[in-house]
């Protein structure tokens, strides 16, 4: 009997102990959850089992966050910094429509992730202006009427203005050739040629 | 994309530990990995970066040739002034691949190991035994027009789709590879493999091993070198055929010469035969295409890809003309 009772209450006593030790474990936990979904919603991060640290520099202005392992260079642009110039076209790097520079080179930011661009300096659309005064490559593309719906010209512009600084040829032949990571499908190639090499002649930039 | 650890190392050796762990893959440029990724044909579980290994990002003169580092940028290589002046075929080929944004971060070891473009292959819905082994080969009594005719087997005809590997096995290129606390060196034109009855296995490299460099070794006759590329659109678009090729010439005999194909074959594919048939002849149209024969002399065709039997031994022709002030 005495066996009987000491058994019976030993695994009473164990069930609670159990129960309240797991609750004890589980409300830190619901606690830190909550508030790495506050703090989230603040930096504009994305909660995730897989998060790591991010200190980039955008346009000038440094975030530092943590952030998914999966989300993109564009769509950390786009999703986390609302800088949504950038545009989102085939997400597969055929495009050009995301076109942004790193480090002063321009690159397909939907074929890169935001982590591996930890301490790096990024130059998206918004950022080539200088205030009110625009990039005289943006200038010339609106005197050129280098665009019809628009959705392509952020990226046509950032590979625009990177191709200042790059060995390419010439002639209008040569400039087709560096830009033709920017698909347009409106068909404004000759206008943006126009404007391209207008800016490259003028030398202002 | 699924979910997947990130590391970002900054050692070889470490890396090379990272990626002993099961469905681990390295990442450099990104460029063909998340875009397979992105599609569900990788679906690495570990991601390790190597960015962070200055050691790896280096070009460096090496006995009269290059010693190129796996991270180095197609377009540093492609403009480096070494590449230009003494192997322009090698720059040649790297930019008549991908476009601008993607040179810039594509890697040297990455573009050696980019993946077929292949439609049934990019397609994660469909068979196909490069990414699921034994799923079958629905290319082959398929549509296979931009599929290879040379080195295929009953299993696999998908092209290797690399530019710049191309003007590497015609320059004798040595990769550099290191895991396990070892290093080892293989000759390009042994590190690639056939499918064979295993297509899922592209190359020599072992789990854990990691490309470090790529050593172009001197060579008097690529100086005078060309890469003929021709392909669907005049720019950003993968090569029906390419040819690499590189002649030493006196007195109008070859005394040397080298001749790579791309976009025919399952792997670069150098023609050993073809080169055999130049040298010691004189370097005119006949001799060019007597080699141009040779060159797709083992070619098996499939029902939309006759025409790049034609097509190659033309461009054969066109390419050592070009080079010779024939054309």
């Amino acid at each position: 009997m005495r066996l009987n009772f000491s058994r019976r209450r030993f695994s009473q006593l164990l069930i609670a102990s159990t129960v309240l030790s797991s609750l004890e474990e589980l409300s830190p936990r619901i606690m830190k959850k909550a508030l790495a979904e506050t703090k989230d919603k603040q930096s504009g991060a994305v909660s995730s089992p897989h998060a790591y640290d991010l200190s980039i520099n955008v346009n000038g202005k440094q975030h530092k966050l943590k952030i998914d392992s999966r989300v993109t260079l564009l769509d950390f642009l786009r999703e986390n910094l609302n800088l949504t110039g950038t545009k989102k076209g085939c997400d597969l790097g055929q495009c050009g429509a995301c076109t942004v520079h790193v480090n002063g080179r321009r690159i397909k930011s939907c074929l890169t992730l935001a982590v591996m661009h930890d301490g790096d300096q990024v130059t998206s659309i918004e950022g080539i202006a200088s205030g009110d005064d625009l990039h005289p490559m943006q200038e010339a593309f609106i005197k050129h009427d280098g665009f019809q719906c628009g959705f392509c010209t952020p990226g046509q512009i950032m590979s625009a203005v990177a191709l200042l600084k790059e060995p390419c040829g010439a002639s209008d032949d040569d400039v087709r050739e560096c830009m033709s990571g920017n698909l347009c499908r409106c068909g404004a190639y000759p206008n943006i040629l126009a404007a391209i090499q207008e800016v490259r002649k003028g030398g202002k930039h | 994309m699924r979910p997947f650890t990130y590391a970002k190392p900054s050692q070889t050796s470490d890396a090379s530990k990272s990626l002993k762990q099961s469905n681990s893959a390295i990442i450099a440029g990104g460029t063909n990995l998340l875009d397979l990724m992105k599609l569900d044909v990788n679906q690495p579980a570990h991601l390790i970066d190597i960015n962070k290994i200055a050691e790896l990002s280096q070009i460096k003169n090496n006995k009269g040739g290059l010693l190129v580092g796996a991270l180095v940028k197609n377009s540093d290589l492609a403009h480096n002034k070494q590449v230009l002046e003494n192997f322009p075929m090698l720059s040649q080929a790297i930019l008549s691949g991908a476009s601008a944004q993607v040179r810039n971060m594509a890697s040297t070891a990455g573009n050696l190991l980019q993946r077929t473009r292949c439609y049934y292959f990019r397609n994660s819905t469909m068979p196909c035994n490069k990414r699921d082994p034994g799923s079958g080969c629905p290319a082959i009594d398929g549509y296979n027009r931009i599929h290879a005719i040379l080195g295929t087997s009953d299993s696999c005809i998908a092209t290797n789709p690399s530019d710049m590997a191309v003007a590497l096995m015609a320059l004798d290129a040595v990769i550099h590879i290191e895991g396990s606390g070892a290093k080892r060196s293989v000759p390009i034109t042994k590190f690639y493999v056939l499918p064979g009855a295993h297509p899922e296995k592209e190359t020599v490299l072992k789990d854990g091993e990691i490309i470090t460099a790529v050593e172009i070794p001197q060579l008097a006759a690529a100086k005078h070198s060309r890469y003929l590329k021709i392909r669907d659109r005049k720019s950003f678009a993968f090569a029906l055929v390419s040819v690499a090729c590189a002649l030493d010439v006196k007195n109008g005999v070859i005394k040397e010469a080298r001749l790579a194909l791309g976009g025919v074959g399952t792997i670069p594919w150098r023609c050993t035969e073809a080169e055999k048939i130049l040298v010691g002849k004189p370097a005119k149209k006949e001799t060019f295409k007597l080699a141009a024969e040779a060159a797709v002399k083992s070619a098996v065709t499939h029902k939309h890809n006759k025409f790049k039997v034609e097509l190659c031994k033309r461009t054969i022709v066109k390419a050592l003309s070009a080079l010779e002030n024939l054309a």
